[in-house]
């Protein structure tokens, strides 16, 4: 039987790079944009982090211990840069420049990957370590301090608090997120940039400076999901392409919430399950299965998106406008 | 000018038709400017000489005999995938499912070679081969057609996730196949007898980049002089206008993408049974992914493929070599490539509209005058 105080912080851990990235998917394609950059977005704001990190881990001697507000905040601000800079380069080619969302974001992972891995690669060589990694263990674990209560608590603990504070910040923005979409006057404006951007700029709003705020905002969101896999997951140990096609999950979970971030919370966690399901299940001899459990989230996701398009519920579908860019004067 | 105060600085309409000629002109200097940017970027980082830079990268893809080859099966093979998806393309269908499509033509090839390797005479074996492959690309390509067709299904996403779904097939497959047990790979398949492996014509990859010529002056006639090019067209421009001209728009959809999947197939045959003779997770390796802006970047041109996907290959192998002299990772050529993409895609821009600057109030009088 599956044990489930052992197999729920698993999937949480495991799902939260999926909650960062599909919330800040969700935020950009409600205004209209479909960021396929976003494995790419997440490949730089992992290596952005390490490359902080990794700079002021040098900076202090061995024996001295870190100072927290700085190991935590210069990766964090480093992480939160490169993917801005990432958003910004996809605003510019698809809000200003109008260029296809698919190729512009295609070539942001073509990028993104290639500058996460040789970067990594760089300071691999740097370190001259005998394996192919960069282990950052000490900033990674003041990003892995847990309450102090987690390991009294019993399972409890276990389940609740065991976590290290991205994955509360994950939940915390997914939360907001979807507040601000649901329940407020810019994520209504926000809608209506996604839905019909000619309708929303006879209204006044402000349709390039909704668009570019949206996507960096969201490219900045999923980047920290990059972050939280290298610090928090991983324990600080960045190896090349060990990051996967994590990304394109979270584009999948974006559908699979039906463009919800509160939803996304369980669906990541779920999702996370999925993945990790196969350590869990009994496969006997046979490994070959395990393989088919990792088609899992895939296949799941491929259902809901024909369920909802047969439905065709209106608060179901993807935003009416996605994909398209916007100009004034071709309406 | 109390008017001229609230013109803003840069007005923008759209361009009617640019020349072929201008339009190339545009590209051909987005690429120049992106070499110039690729250069500087490299010479900061590692401090190599920019010209210097290039020699390597033009020696590393076209310095030898063998490179030359090299090159011309990525080449070819890309450019297979990228006239599969430009069908598709055309219709405004966005086939992301390329890789996933390529890798079930080659898990089918392969399922063929390993079960009936030493059933069946060689030339009935390879016809058998094809025949699944392209069936196997067909059908995976066929599913989110059939949905979108159906029920307007948003196909980026759904060709997208087929793609994992066809990993995982393929990596699930590998394992029960799996030479030696518990090695996790396949190993070269059937290498003693060769069954079901293409025999080779002059260089090992000459068939291959044959096919992709003959694949390519196909598609140019299909899509320019065909009803069938003409109906993806129509589609392409405007759904409505196709139906209300009586084209039957999910059955163009359907066949299209039969076709699309079906060539993506036969690539997957030819890596497997051409080429590789194994079958691997990454045997696609990302390409139908590059092969989509690959079609892009020659505006669904098939001739223009020719060009952009020597481009980027250009790329991709001389970055290999660059990386390989100066001991750079690997993954250098991808940050090239996306440079070089990045400066292409904002290039559009400047072919489809046009820019008006404000001009100042002495200017204006003289331009008056």
């Amino acid at each position: 039987m599956l044990n489930f105080t052992a197999f729920i912080p698993r999937a949480v851990a495991q799902g939260m790079p999926l909650l960062y990235g599909s919330t800040g998917e969700t935020i950009t394609q409600k205004a209209g944009n479909l960021n396929l950059g976003i494995p790419g977005v997440m490949y730089v704001g992992a290596i952005s982090g390490v490359i902080g990190s990794f700079l002021y881990e040098r900076s202090v001697v061995a024996s001295a211990a870190l100072n927290p507000a700085l190991a935590v905040g210069i990766p964090l601000l480093s992480c939160l840069f490169g993917s801005l800079v990432m958003g910004l380069i996809y605003c510019f080619l698809t809000v200003t420049l109008r260029a296809n969302q698919n190729v512009t974001g295609l070539a942001m992972t073509t990028f993104g990957v290639g500058f996460g891995n040789f970067f990594g690669g760089s300071l691999i060589k740097l370190t001259g370590a005998d394996v192919p990694s960069i282990t950052l263990s000490r900033t990674s674990n003041v990003f892995r301090t847990v309450l102090p209560f987690a390991n009294s608590t019993g399972w409890f603990g276990k389940v609740f608090l065991s976590y290290g504070f991205l994955a509360y910040l994950g939940i915390l923005i997914a939360l907001i997120a979807a507040h601000v979409l649901k329940r407020t006057r810019t994520g209504l404006h926000l809608r209506a940039v996604g839905e019909s951007p000619a309708t929303a700029d006879a209204a006044g709003i402000n349709i390039t400076g909704y668009k570019y705020a949206a996507t960096c905002l969201g490219c900045m969101i999923a980047g920290l999901g990059g972050l939280y896999y290298v610090m928090d997951y991983m324990n600080g140990v960045w190896s090349n392409d060990a990051f996967g096609d994590r990304g394109w999950l979270a584009i999948a979970l974006v559908i699979f919430t039906i463009w919800r971030p509160d939803v996304g919370i369980f669906a990541s966690i779920l999702f996370g399950g999925l993945y990790i399901l196969y350590l869990f299940l009994p496969t006997g001899e046979n490994l070959s299965v395990k393989e088919l459990y990792k088609m899992l989230p895939y296949i799941v996701t491929i259902i809901v998106l024909i369920f909802t398009s047969i439905r065709n519920k209106r608060e179901n579908q993807p935003p009416a406008s996605l994909g398209l860019a916007y100009f004034r004067e071709e309406r | 000018m109390q008017t001229a105060k609230r013109e803003p600085l840069i007005h923008m309409t759209k361009r009617k038709e640019l020349g072929s000629l201008q339009s190339w002109g545009v590209r051909l200097l987005a690429i120049l400017l992106a070499a110039v940017v690729c250069a500087v970027v490299t010479g900061l980082i590692t401090g190599i000489n920019p010209l210097h830079f290039y020699q390597t990268m033009a020696s590393g893809s076209l310095g030898t005999a063998r490179r030359r080859w090299t090159m011309g099966k990525e080449m070819a093979v890309l450019l297979c995938i990228s006239l599969a998806l430009t069908p598709a393309f055309r219709m405004r269908f966005w086939n992301l499912g390329g890789e996933g499509q390529i890798l079930i033509g080659a898990l089918a090839t392969a399922a063929c070679m390993i079960l009936l390797g030493d059933q069946l005479p060689g030339p009935v074996l390879i016809l058998v081969m094809i025949l699944s492959a392209v069936a196997a690309g067909a059908v995976w390509a066929a599913i989110p057609a059939l949905c979108k067709a159906r029920w307007g299904t948003n196909e980026t996403l759904f060709t997208l996730m087929m793609n994992y779904v066809a990993i995982q097939l393929c990596a699930y497959y590998i394992i029960v196949w799996e030479v030696p047990k518990g090695s996790g790979k396949i190993g070269i398949i059937n290498q003693s007898t060769e069954a079901g492996w293409l025999p080779v014509i002059g260089n090992r990859y000459l068939l291959t980049v044959l096919v992709a010529a003959v694949l390519t002056v196909f598609m140019y006639i299909y899509l320019a002089y065909s009803k069938h090019g003409y109906e993806i067209s129509v589609v392409g421009e405007s759904e409505a206008t196709a139906r209300y001209v009586g084209i039957k728009v999910g059955k163009v959809i359907l066949r299209t993408l039969l076709l699309s999947g079906a060539i993506c197939g036969l690539t997957g045959f030819l890596l497997v049974s051409g080429t590789d003779h194994t079958l691997t997770t990454t045997l696609a390796g990302g390409k139908g992914f590059t092969a989509v802006m690959v079609a892009w970047l020659a505006q669904f041109n098939p001739l223009g493929m020719v060009l952009s996907s020597f481009l980027l290959v250009f790329m991709s192998q001389g970055a290999a070599e660059i990386s390989k002299i100066y001991g750079l990772n690997q993954s250098y050529g991808d940050i090239l490539t996306g440079i070089i993409l990045f400066f292409i895609i904002g290039s559009e821009f400047f072919i489809r509209y046009q820019l008006h600057f404000r001009k100042s109030a002495g200017k204006e009088a003289r331009a008056d005058a």
